[in-house]
């Protein structure tokens, strides 16, 4: 019996997966976490920051069709074709930064990759508290080999303080984190800085 | 798991122990430590010249910050535009990728157990990294320096400490010592003070050549526009006042103990020679005494060649004696020109030196005031020289016939001299008998404290052998050069007296203190005058009560 909560933080399952990232499908093609989400895979527990968001055809042979063009709205033209959202699907990568369950939680790489097919979750409040407790993910985060790697960042610390109680005091431990990974490259702090707070 | 050691409370600051500046980050023995500073200590807040103990894995270390910088990890940042406006930013920047340095220069490694006799000894190597930097206590203070109620005289308070930094009295006297700083920076007041302390601690009779009688009496403090009591007001009976100009002294309303009055006989060649720049004389004509000497004898030479030359036969006596007759007429204007001093008589039976060094055995301290010769260069070094090297002499004597077991241990004697320059620069210094008893240290206990604005025109020699420097405000490279010439770190010295304050501030280093110490120079006031009031008199060895009373009493009346 899966507890009910546990059922409605579950969005796809594990697709691609390697040391540094995974990519999950969802289930829903709306159903995929914002950028910058903490999300973790089931056993054994493998934590994600969303870094990537795609949404495309199941079938990479059939590239997707503008149809709306006498539609009134978007909302009339996928009621006119049903089949639409079943040919696309939403995938979503994310950035490994930690593993482990509960109080063991490793703010570093896990020993092996998730497993393929593992279901994905939202992290609840108590998952993501040792992110907030101690951001040492950052190491990881700043690292993540992407154009927009600090806008993954930003998005990340904004949304951990969001859930603080104490928004500015987290904003402070984690700036302050990032200073030390970042303390060779002061624009690029900089840049991420004054967007946390935005 | 937890991180935290950046536990940032309401306002940014880590929690640490009080104190806490931040961690040795690099350096070495002869430059001294880096220090990164701790997100929560600004730089701001750390000033040169003031003490830090680092608490390494074995030792703890006592140094003194000797500069402060900014640093930050990526050189770009000054090339990066930051918002100077958010203070989220800068927050965060400040103590990470931007932060304070500061430099430190180990000095002392402190005992292990505290109380257990061991004393600070001096540090023969550096904290490891990581070492703990805390501002230093009161009690980090004490134990380097010594208190008070060691017998050890407070001279002032290290900076932004409440701390009353104490000096050794008995060390300071042990050897020359010097008291520097520009014009206006308050030598007088440190010099009146170290007096004040010597004549308290008992250890030494002073010998002041008190060029502006500033010492004797009373003398004036031109910033406040008040006068302050001199050594005679706060000693009384201790000492005794001595003037070259009787009238001068009468005008001031001080009666004198004794006037001294000196003869030509006590002139000798050598008195001369070390007015030769002050009279602007030729070497010739300086050496020219030397040969009046030979021909007259000590006793008559100045007024037997000063008659010649009235008589117009200088050049006879030049042919006579085979020397330049340009020279010798020369020193006959300059001779002529001394005998316009009031003091000065052709003949003079008078051993002023002889009572001054009676006054000195007995304990008193003497302070020879020149009332309006003051300002004549020529008079305060004819007579200081003069005097002294007579005095001089009987130690010499007298340490002498002690060390033949013959004698007392002549009590140990410190001569105060201002414009030291004059009397030790290179071209004199090896003549004169300053230059000597700087050199000769106390192996006749007699030892020096010379104050000077110039220190860069003393020889390097005599300056090598000044125990204890005490330096007010410095701004020529020169005098600050010569001042540190031969210390430990003067490298990093010299950025701290160089910024010095103008007024009551000075740098204390040398034999008397185990590190250099930059004070806030103690008031020089009422509470002063009370502390001598409660232990002045009582202090003198060898008087007892009655004999102080009697001789309280003569001063009264």
């Amino acid at each position: 019996m899966i507890p009910e909560d546990l059922l409605a933080r579950r969005f796809g399952e594990v697709v691609e997966s390697s040391t540094t990232s995974f990519v999950a499908q969802c289930y829903r093609i709306d159903g995929a976490p914002s950028l910058g989400a903490l999300v973790r895979t089931n056993e054994p527990h493998v934590y994600g920051v969303v870094s990537q968001i795609t949404t495309e055809p199941l079938d990479t042979a059939r590239p997707v069709l503008a149809r709306g063009e006498y539609a009134v709205s978007e909302d009339e033209l996928l009621r006119g074709n049903p089949q639409l959202t079943r040919l696309l699907t939403s995938r979503v990568e994310a950035a490994i930064v930690a593993h482990g369950v509960g109080p063991d939680v490793r703010q570093h790489l896990p020993p092996a990759p998730p497993m393929v097919h593992s279901f994905v979750y939202f992290c609840n409040a108590p998952e993501a508290a040792p992110f907030i407790q101690a951001p040492e993910f950052l190491h990881l985060l700043t690292r993540v080999s992407a154009a927009h790697a600090d806008e993954v960042v930003t998005a990340c610390l904004r949304r951990l303080a969001a859930s603080h109680a104490d928004p500015g005091y987290f904003l402070s431990l984690a700036g302050r984190a990032l200073a030390v990974e970042l303390a060779g490259d002061v624009a690029r702090l900089n840049y991420i800085l004054r967007r946390v707070t935005l | 798991m937890s991180l935290p050691p950046i536990d940032l409370g309401q306002n940014g600051t880590a929690e640490m122990p009080d104190g806490y500046l931040g961690m040795v980050v690099e350096g070495s023995l002869t430059n001294g430590v880096e220090v990164r500073l701790s997100g929560g200590s600004s730089v701001e807040q750390v000033k040169v010249g003031t003490f830090v103990s680092i608490q390494g894995a074995k030792h703890r270390f006592f140094g003194v910050v000797t500069d402060v910088g900014l640093g930050s990890t990526d050189p770009r940042l000054k090339y990066t535009p930051l918002a100077d406006d958010d203070p989220f930013v800068t927050g965060v920047l400040q103590g990470t990728v931007a932060f304070g340095t500061i430099s430190v220069l180990p000095q002392l490694t402190m005992p292990a157990v505290l109380g257990n006799g061991e004393a600070p000894a001096a540090a023969k190597t550096i904290p490891a990294h990581f070492s703990k930097v805390f501002a230093a206590s009161q009690r980090d203070v004490e134990l380097v320096f010594g208190s008070e109620e060691g017998g050890n005289f407070w001279v002032g308070n290290p900076l932004d400490m409440e701390t009353r930094l104490c000096l050794d009295l008995n060390e300071l006297v042990k050897r020359s010592m010097g008291v520097f700083g520009k014009s206006g920076t308050g030598k007088t007041f440190l010099t009146r003070l170290l007096l004040v302390g010597v004549l308290q601690g008992g250890q030494a009779s002073a010998l002041i050549f008190d060029m502006h009688s500033e010492y004797g009496w009373q003398g004036q403090d031109n910033d406040r526009g008040i006068s302050v009591k001199g050594l005679k007001q706060l000693f009384g009976a201790k000492v005794s006042t001595f003037t070259l100009d009787e009238e001068h002294s009468r005008r001031r309303g001080v009666t004198p103990d004794e006037t001294v009055r000196l003869g030509y006989n006590h002139i000798e060649p050598e008195d001369i020679e070390l007015l030769r720049e002050t009279l602007n004389l030729s070497q010739v004509a300086a050496s020219a005494a030397y040969n009046l000497r030979e021909r007259y004898g000590q006793e008559e030479w100045v007024s037997r060649f000063l008659e010649t030359g009235r008589q117009g036969s200088l050049l006879e006596l030049a042919g006579e004696m085979e020397v330049n007759a340009g020279a010798l007429r020369a020193l006959y204007n300059r001779l002529s020109g001394l005998t316009r001093y009031n003091f000065l008589a052709e003949h003079s039976r008078e051993d002023a030196s002889a009572r001054i060094i009676d006054h000195l055995e007995r304990g008193q301290h003497v302070v020879l005031e020149f009332g309006r010769y003051g300002d004549d260069l020529s008079a305060y070094i004819l007579v200081s020289n003069l005097l002294t090297r007579r005095i001089h002499q009987s130690y010499v004597q007298a340490k002498e016939l002690a060390s033949g077991g013959r004698g007392r241990e002549p009590r140990p004697l410190v001569i105060v001299i201002e414009e030291a320059h004059k009397f030790l620069n290179p071209s004199v210094a090896s003549q004169t008998i300053f230059g000597t008893i700087a050199r000769e240290l106390r192996k006749y206990n007699v030892t020096l404290m010379i104050i000077d604005q110039r220190p860069s025109g003393i020889e390097d020699e005599v300056m090598s052998q000044i125990g204890t420097r005490f330096t007010c405000l410095l701004d020529n490279e020169r005098d600050i050069e010569a001042v540190l010439s031969g210390t430990p770190g003067s490298r990093q010295l010299r950025a701290v007296l160089a910024r010095l304050e103008n007024k009551q501030q000075a740098l204390v280093f040398g034999h008397a203190l185990p590190l250099p110490v930059v004070i806030r120079v103690r008031e020089y006031g009422a509470e002063l005058y009370e502390s001598v009031g409660r232990n002045g008199r009582s202090t003198q060895p060898g008087i007892t009560a009655a004999e102080q009373l009697q001789r309280d009493l003569d001063d009264l009346f």
